[in-house]
């Protein structure tokens, strides 16, 4: 089972789960995730070595994508 | 699904560098040669600032030893401002308070926000945050101590720090999450990282350590022994 995740004031809260078979699932991670996107979030995969990529579409197969905020020099 | 797409292609984005990158636009990108050139830059400019007041200091014992009072005064005044430069290196992981949410709340929040980071940290960063509230994370340009509105980067070697200002743009954050986000935007892209933080501090790290808190100083020469282990 995949998630998406957005950090917030809450901590975080799960917006969408899915499995690749299930398409309506998926359909409704995908609308979820746009619409986080269009809200200024960035989309972020990060993997069990360690390592994180930005993502612009969601990525099906990614077992967690997590949405952040920006960051800015303080 | 037909947005859905396999995650290779998705992770296209990664290629272009932190998104945050076209908010700075007009900096150059952080690498290690630009590491060094602030180094040099850094040292030039505290040399420059404290030299005075030390030339004055011993020529003030040279014109006459009853002076020597002054001359102290103008050798305590060299130190305070290096001091004072460190000082402001070290406020970058000191814990912020939070605002936005009652106390049951946001102790809920921050338990909540714990889980997540737990799961991105290795069982050594997890123990490291659980005693100092820092994560130590070890990039291509050194070891990285990151808070929640800051970051220290120990580059190769250990004897140098580099303070930088970065938070999320979201104060309601809880604090793990406020930690998070500095992880995966340095996981997902180092230098653009470096780039997007604004620099506070950068010189001896033994001076900057002094102006730490306990856990944070911990912190740090967790670094500093990642640093040298990596690049020994």
């Amino acid at each position: 089972m995949s998630r998406l995740i957005r950090m917030d004031k809450t901590g975080h809260t799960t917006l969408a789960e899915w499995t690749a078979e299930d398409s309506d699932a998926t359909d409704a991670a995908v609308a979820a995730f746009r619409a986080e996107l269009d809200q200024g979030y960035y989309a972020v995969v990060s993997d069990a070595d360690g390592n994180a990529s930005h993502v612009r579409e969601l990525p099906v197969d990614a077992s967690l994508v997590i949405l952040r905020r920006p960051i800015a020099g303080g | 699904m037909t947005d859905a797409v396999a995650g290779g292609q998705a992770r296209v984005a990664a290629a272009e560098g932190l998104p945050e990158l076209a908010t700075v636009w007009w900096r150059p990108r952080t690498d290690k040669s630009s590491i060094r050139r602030t180094e040099r830059r850094w040292l030039a400019w505290t040399v420059a600032q404290t030299a005075p007041f030390l030339a004055v200091g011993a020529l003030l014992v040279a014109l006459k030893p009853l002076l020597i009072p002054m001359s102290l005064l103008a050798v305590a005044q060299a130190w305070i401002i290096a001091e004072l430069y460190a000082a402001r290196g070290a406020a970058v992981v000191r814990p912020r308070r939070l605002s936005g949410l009652a106390a049951g709340a946001r102790k809920t929040a921050e338990r909540t926000a714990l889980g997540l980071l737990g799961d991105l940290l290795d069982h050594r960063s997890r123990a490291l945050h659980d005693s100092t509230g820092l994560v130590l994370e070890r990039g291509e340009l050194g070891a990285w101590v990151l808070g929640e509105a800051g970051a220290i980067l120990v580059p190769s070697g250990g004897r140098r720090a580099h303070c930088y200002c970065v938070k999320p743009t979201d104060a309601a954050l809880p604090h793990a999450d406020r930690v998070a986000h500095l992880l995966l935007a340095l996981r997902a892209d180092e230098t653009g990282f470096a780039t997007v933080a604004n620099l506070a501090f950068c010189g001896a790290r033994w001076r900057l350590r002094r102006r730490l808190d306990r856990s944070a100083r911990e912190a740090l020469d967790a670094a500093v022994e990642g640093s040298a282990l990596r690049y020994a």
